[in-house]
């Protein structure tokens, strides 16, 4: 064989070189096969941080208490005791410095998640006390009439 | 060469080469899984639990910054009514964003659909969120890299290396993947890992008012969830998939897909 | 308070339209452009293994159409790669393929097969051509008061030479070596590059209609008959359009002869050279499509006859909603047909490049019914998804994921090809064989 057939060879050697060492350049150091191998652990390491420092938007109800015990006492044994907060009342993020102060949700829509009447049997959603929506005092807002906390209008 | 030589050569040869091909082979997950005992995230869903109301997805979408309008969810629910015929009509509008509030079951471009109560033999709800399999099928096919099992078993993906290509939403058998309307890459739910990995407990378990949605560590005896997984009968979703998904569902049924 | 304020329009929404029961996050992600990505790639590895008829298995009847094959194998080669970065949510990171390849994934492998096979194109090409640029080289240095145009020309042809002058006899004789050595490297590696493209679909187990081992040998048959055909068809066009020109005098239509200021080109002797190229394709394209669409019926019969719990939700798709893509577009006006039109005796050229026209429809269409028709259940079985090529884009999302963007991806490698048909004139016709 002559020598110059080899050329395209080292040409393609070169190409092989060349995107080794951008490689070395590119790729973050902590890429790698993590602790579930390569086939389901090949990654950037760091990103697992990342996501641990994922801003979180919502508290919790215990939170809450922390500053309004005055209230979430009573408002844990009434009847919507078992809703957590952040439901209506909206995430805390970092109340009360940022926002200073939550938007509550009192919509008819938010109460009809629940209290629309369907027939589910095998479904929790049977125990639940429901309305038909289009007949229910359509148009109204259902706090006008219930409390949100105790919405049984017997016990008010 | 003698005809019995060749064989004898020809046998040692390949088993030879099997021999270091076994070298190369790639650690079993089971192995490395094994040498992490303390820790690996599950889930419990108790369907018998869930009303449909929706609260879930919401706080999933606020946590987790997927825009509230947009027609992509880490977590929905499902709801199916089973006539007495037979019939299984199902649907989840924009996801149960707000709840289930109607008796019309929404069959997209076939219109609502209304089943009298009087035919229904069962209907129920069934939320969905990522199965965080052990075996998962989306970061296998993943080019790059980006998407990834953590230690303790949570699929991530890694936002600044995802190509978008979209081969995960195609492998998850599962559809829980979809790409992120703002950010440009795969999205899925993380099983809240900011919260959890800091103590806390995933958005959509928090929110659900009625206790169908748990997280818990499988490995530790005393967890609720993984004392449910081993004492009760539960299910899991296509599980013919191979990929061992780790959402456990009490309550499934066959018509659950 | 109802949540939805104003629209927010995801990935894939713009296009897709749901029935029945459609999990929320499932929409019609893989649209036209990865219809187009192995269409491309099939294409590229079928004109290749076309060259590769003459250069290695010495079928001397296709020798004049083996050159054009490779050159326009070669002008396909960026285009393969097209559809995919047009698709990428993030194309500049699609370098991440290179960089950080995951090997358990079927895409991974495409940035080395890619490359690999781009080498053996380019290589082959350069043995076969090597000859031609050194005499250019001689030929444009020697020449006095070059123009710009013509300096330009000999600065590329120096630098492709890589400085290989010799051309003695035993220097050629390597060459033809070369040649064959590549040619026959190279069909592998295109069953591959496009095999592995069949493995992309093939090895998603969460979809029903891809999931089968068939999908890589069923795309490799289709990809050499569609490679096969856009050769016969364009060969025609090319050569009509060479006809016209010589006849005409139009030099730009002519573009080697623009560059190397060779003869007026005989019109005569382009015609019985086309005519006899034509023909004898158009028989390997026959014996290629026999194999294509057994194994396409082998699978639907398969499918329907062991018909598992998904064959319910694919035979709606496959009988109702597809039956005129796959049955009429697909199979009568993309197979049959041109199949009858290739047997009956006495094929002429305008009949065989018609016949292929025919042929690229009808693989277009069977990529299409898989990319698509693979997106058009639900996981669950339980509703349908419906795909809308947006034809009239109204972002730059649409326009790339829509017939504009389909369009530029086929219209890309002719332009590529004019170009390199100026440094690689493809219509050359060799003294000597090889």
């Amino acid at each position: 064989m002559k020598g110059h057939v080899w050329r395209p060879l080292l040409v393609v050697i070169g190409l092989v070189i060349i995107i080794l060492v951008a490689r070395m350049f590119y790729v973050p150091e902590d890429f790698g096969a993590q602790d579930r191998g390569y086939t389901f652990g090949y990654h950037r390491l760091s990103n697992e941080q990342e996501w641990k420092d994922y801003p979180a938007k919502y508290q919790d109800s215990e939170y809450c208490s922390g500053c309004h015990d005055d209230k979430t006492e009573e408002l844990n044994a009434a009847q919507h005791g078992m809703i957590p907060c952040e439901n209506c009342h909206g995430a805390a993020f970092d109340h009360p410095d940022d926002p200073e102060k939550l938007t509550i949700d009192r919509s008819r829509d938010l109460c009809l998640r629940c209290h629309s009447e369907l027939y589910m049997p095998s479904s929790g959603r049977n125990d639940i006390p429901g309305v038909n929506p289009e007949e229910h005092n359509a148009g109204l807002e259902c706090v006008e009439c219930h409390n949100s906390h105790n919405p049984s209008l017997e016990e008010m | 060469m003698k005809r019995r030589d060749f064989l004898k050569n020809a046998a040692v040869f390949v088993s030879g080469a099997s021999v270091s091909l076994g070298a190369l082979e790639l650690l079993d997950p089971r192995q490395l899984l094994a040498a992490n005992p303390e820790l690996r995230w599950g889930f419990l869903v108790n369907t018998h639990n869930c009303v449909g109301c929706g609260f879930c997805v919401k706080a999933c979408k606020v946590e987790n910054d997927i825009p509230l309008e947009a027609n992509v969810t880490r977590t929905w629910v499902e709801r199916y009514v089973i006539t007495k015929d037979g019939d299984v009509v199902m649907d989840t509008p924009k996801g149960a964003l707000n709840g289930f509030t109607s008796k019309l079951i929404d069959q997209n471009q076939s219109g609502m659909k209304q089943v009298d109560d009087e035919e229904i033999a069962q209907a129920f709800f069934v939320p969905k969120l990522c199965n965080h399999c052990d075996t998962p099928a989306c970061v296998q096919v993943c080019p790059v890299g980006a998407t990834y099992q953590t230690k303790d078993g949570t699929v991530l993906v890694d936002r600044k290396w995802c190509i978008g290509c979209g081969y995960c939403i195609m492998g998850c058998p599962y559809g829980v993947r979809f790409f992120h309307p703002v950010e440009h890459v795969a999205d899925k739910c993380t099983f809240c890992y900011h919260r959890i990995s800091n103590g806390g407990n995933t958005a959509c378990a928090q929110a659900c008012p009625f206790g169908a949605r748990q997280i818990g560590n499988l490995r530790d005896p005393n967890d609720p969830v993984a004392k449910a997984v081993m004492n009760q009968r539960v299910g899991v979703l296509r599980d013919e998939y191979g990929t061992k998904p780790q959402v456990f569902y009490i309550g499934l049924n066959k018509e659950v897909r | 308070m109802v949540e939805q304020v104003a629209q927010m329009v995801v990935h894939g929404e713009a296009w897709t339209l749901k029935d029945l029961f459609v999990l929320p996050n499932e929409y019609v992600y893989w649209s036209i452009q990865i219809v187009m990505y192995p269409y491309m790639t099939g294409l590229v590895a079928g004109a290749f293994v076309l060259s590769s008829l003459y250069h290695v298995f010495g079928v001397e009847k296709l020798k004049e159409i083996a050159r054009y094959a490779l050159v326009f194998s070669f002008a396909l080669l960026p285009v393969a790669m097209m559809p995919l970065l047009l698709h990428l949510m993030q194309p500049l990171r699609g370098i991440n393929v290179l960089m950080t390849p995951h090997f358990t994934s079927a895409i991974s492998a495409f940035g080395i097969v890619f490359m690999t096979y781009a080498c053996i194109v380019a290589a082959e090409i350069w043995f076969v051509y090597r000859e031609f640029i050194v005499s250019s080289v001689n030929r444009l240095s020697a020449k006095s008061d070059r123009s710009l145009y013509e300096s330009l020309l000999l600065l590329i042809y120096r630098l492709i030479s890589l400085g290989a002058m010799d051309v003695s006899r035993d220097a050629l004789e390597a060459d033809h070596k070369a040649v064959k050595f590549l040619a026959g490297l190279g069909i592998p590696v295109a069953c591959f590059l496009h095999g592995y493209a069949g493995f992309i679909f093939g090895s998603v187990k969460a979809n029903a209609l891809w999931m089968t081992p068939l999908m890589p040998v069923i795309f490799i048959c289709s990809a050499i008959v569609s490679g096969i055909a856009l050769c016969i068809i364009s060969y025609y066009i090319f050569m009509e359009m060479r006809k016209w020109a010589a006849r005409r005098g139009k030099s730009f239509l002519l573009p080697d002869a623009l560059a190397h200021g060779s003869a007026a080109v005989d019109y005569e002797h382009l015609r019985s050279v086309q005519d006899h190229e034509v023909r004898m394709t158009s028989k390997y394209l026959l014996i290629f499509m026999t194999l294509a669409i057994t194994l396409e019926l082998l699978d639907m019969i398969f499918r329907g006859y062991t018909a598992v719990k998904s064959w319910d939700a694919l035979r709606q798709v496959i009988y109702e909603h597809d039956f005129v893509k796959i049955f009429i577009m697909q199979y009568a006006i993309g197979n049959v047909l041109p199949f009858v039109m290739l047997l009956i005796p006495g094929v002429t050229v305008r009949r065989a490049a018609l016949a292929s026209i025919l042929v690229l429809f009808g693989v277009l269409m069977m990529r299409w019914n898989v990319v698509i028709g693979g997106q058009a259940f639900s996981l669950t079985f339980n509703g349908f998804m419906h795909y809308h090529l947006p034809i009239i884009p109204h972002d730059i999302e649409t326009f790339k994921e829509g017939l504009g963007g389909a369009l530029t991806v086929i219209v890309t490698p002719f332009v590529i090809f004019y170009f390199l048909n100026m440094i690689f004139p493809a219509f050359m016709e060799s003294k000597d064989s090889h």
